[in-house]
């Protein structure tokens, strides 16, 4: 082949003999399923295992109601707050890994990737028996509050009451330690990658300067790693937002997302079109949310020039 | 309300995902590894007794059938089956109406056989391939699901009712109400997530049919079920023996099949059916249209049916078995076991809840409403 692909224009045979593979595949893998079911949402059910595409907006008004609205809004707050712990914790994490030696740098961004390497369903169900009634958790709290209450009587204080497991498991705090536990790694990588490109000789002048430690973190690395953060941040939300198998498994009774919701007009409500309008809601918030993304994105591009 | 439809003439979603092959928002249609795509004549000169190449693809619930059948029939007939697992009837459907992906023989229950016979996916049962069939009870010859058993062969039946944890409770809570509609067990209660079981039995509690529900009833039992949801800890996707079992809650809503699974385990496990009656259910051996090997799965649903092998399957599963020559030659600790088989008087007040297409999305809603609140 001549030459490096520098520029697709002068090299359009072998660019596109490259792209065609994933673009057929896009095309039918996504494109087309993703076609039929937002036919699907301007349908309705004509029988058990029937629908006819009416080009009805029934699905979308029924959708947009305020039930369904309220779970949609729920979901996102808890999405939004799922990404800000992951990015509370994620940061420092990020940042302890960029500035590790050479040596221990590859161990540390082994440590984040290993919880790939299990299955989403196997690493719940290891957080469910960790944190239930009788679980690992449970057990710990309680051999703590026994030794805790075995103290109190070796100085002559009255033993403290009998334990009572806490309830870790089945409510919105299981829904949210879930997702932050599942998403995290999503987020330090982004970090990670915007703050190892970060000059560390900035960091020495701002400290040289006579800026603290906070100080310079929140003027020079913070503002430098922004766009690893908004990364980080979307890379987060918009599966947090679509979270289903956690708040199923780990949820209380009310800590239904509306991914749930979409789940059960597929299966037990067996009506599809309206699964299908309310999946396109979701999507076209998440298009929302990345469209404001990348506009951000553009407009701090502008304003750089 | 037909007048515009897709593509020209009346096209199923089943045809059009089928062409296509495709899958969609994470329900796979997807060919079954290890499952033989029909085949047009049996190759290699491979046939069995009945004609077909000797394999069959079996789609059963887990812990479903005798720890030998499958290596049995083969023995007995050569053929080999290929058994993989779902986990609802829902999960079935929804594998199925996409198009039959290559089985045989399905297990579904009573209301999905009414529904599955609706949407014209499961096909007609040849019962004089099916002599074994005079081993089903009486009241399992003929039922109002499916009449003169038409599509269906009785594999067992089951019932819900409430496990318990004994040592836990102040007396056995033969009553719904425990479950719906008192604070005593605050916080101790799992119940399922089954938006239809649940208003029916809610029903069932009020003193109604399973079948005579009105959307009056729904609105007076979401407002129910809003005011018990304080009082109830998880709505469980039918696990909830492991629930019992861990310890997470005392009392639990489930089938007496699952309960009678684990009572064997634990010996402070309890099971009532409520004195105010419950919901029965069957599930059913079916063969899906477009069965690759229809005479092996009809020669299979006959073995299944034999006293013997039915015995050797409700030894492993401890269901209630339809099957009275198997029942027979059960010991009596299984027969008389009081959660298996519940007293005549109680069943009398069980129902089997009717496949009904107009409530089921209002039962949905109405539980979503729940759940929200």
């Amino acid at each position: 082949m001549a030459g490096p692909l520098q520029d697709w224009r002068q090299h359009k045979r072998p660019f596109a003999a490259i792209v065609s593979a994933p673009i057929f595949w896009l095309v039918l893998f996504f494109l087309v399923p993703m076609g039929i079911v937002w036919l699907y949402s301007f349908g309705q059910n004509v029988g058990p295992a029937a629908i006819e595409i009416t080009g009805t907006l029934d699905n979308y008004k029924r959708a947009t109601e305020w039930l369904y609205l309220s779970i949609f809004l729920k979901s996102l707050a808890v999405a939004a707050l799922v990404t800000f712990i992951c990015l509370i914790v994620g940061f420092p994490v990020a940042m302890a890994i960029t500035f590790a030696t050479e040596k221990w740098r590859p161990w540390l961004l082994l440590a984040i990737m290993l919880p790939f390497w299990t299955n989403l369903l196997i690493r719940t169900y290891a957080l469910m028996m960790l944190m239930g009634q009788n679980g690992y958790a449970n057990k710990g709290l309680g051999a703590m509050w026994d030794g805790a209450s075995w103290l109190r009587t070796l100085v002559g204080l009255q033993p403290l009451e009998a334990w009572t497991p806490v309830q870790l498991l089945y409510n919105n705090f299981a829904v949210v330690l879930g997702l932050v536990y599942v998403h995290l790694p999503f987020m330090v990588l982004p970090l990670y990658s915007a703050l190892d490109r970060l000059d560390k000789s900035l960091i020495e002048a701002s400290l040289d300067l006579g800026a603290g430690h906070f100080r310079t973190l929140m003027k020079i690395v913070v503002p430098l790693a922004g766009s690893g953060i908004a990364a980080g941040v979307m890379i987060t939300l918009i599966p947090a937002l679509g979270a289903y198998l956690t708040p199923d498994l780990m949820g209380g009774t009310d800590s239904q997302m509306i991914a749930n919701v979409i789940e059960r007009q597929f299966k037990r409500a067996n009506d599809w079109p309206f699964g299908a309008a309310l999946s396109f809601l979701l999507i076209y918030a998440m298009f929302a949310l990345v469209a404001l993304q990348s506009l951000r994105g553009s407009r701090a591009k502008v304003g750089a020039h | 309300m037909s007048n515009t439809t897709f593509g020209g003439n009346k096209l199923g979603r089943r045809s059009l995902l089928q062409g296509l092959g495709v899958a969609a928002i994470g329900i796979s249609f997807g060919g079954l590894a290890g499952c033989s795509k029909p085949e047009s004549g049996a190759k290699d000169g491979k046939i069995g007794g009945t004609g077909e190449e000797p394999k069959l693809n079996f789609y059963n619930w887990d812990t479903y059938i005798g720890e030998t059948t499958l290596a049995d029939f083969k023995g007995a007939s050569g053929v080999d089956v290929n058994m993989t697992l779902f986990a609802s009837n829902d999960e079935l459907f929804a594998k199925l109406r996409a198009g039959n992906p290559g089985y045989d023989l399905i297990v579904p229950s009573n209301d999905f056989v009414e529904r599955m016979a609706a949407a014209d996916m499961i096909v007609p049962l040849d019962h004089s391939l099916i002599p074994n069939f005079k081993n089903a009870a009486p009241e399992y010859q003929d039922v109002p699901y499916d009449p003169k058993r038409k599509y269906s062969m009785p594999y067992t039946w089951l019932a819900l009712g409430i496990g318990y944890r004994k040592s836990k409770v102040s007396s056995p809570p033969d009553s719904w109400k425990v479950l719906f509609d008192s604070d005593e067990y605050k916080g101790r209660i799992a119940v399922l997530s089954e938006a239809g079981d649940m208003f029916r039995l809610y029903g069932k509690y009020l003193g109604k049919s399973v079948n005579s529900l009105t959307p009056e009833d729904i609105k007076a039992i979401e407002a129910m079920m809003i005011k018990q949801k304080p009082n109830i800890k998880a709505f469980h996707e039918d696990n909830g023996q492991d629930l019992l079992l861990k310890g997470e809650v005392d009392l639990v809503l489930e089938y007496n099949g699952d309960i009678a699974q684990i009572m064997s385990e634990d010996p402070d496990i309890g099971f009532v059916i409520p004195k105010e009656g419950s919901q029965l259910n069957s599930d059913n051996l079916c063969i899906p249209k477009g069965a690759p090997h229809p005479k092996n799965a009809h020669a299979f649903i006959n073995y299944l049916l034999d006293a013997e092998v039915g015995k050797k399957i409700t030894e492993t599963i401890l269901y209630p078995t339809p099957n009275a020559a198997a029942k027979a030659l059960m010991p009596d600790s299984y027969k008389n076991n009081q959660a298996v088989f519940p007293a005549a008087e109680v069943l009398a007040k069980c129902e089997y809840a009717k496949f009904n297409p107009e409530l089921q999305p209002k039962y949905e809603e109405a539980f979503t409403r729940v759940r929200a609140a």
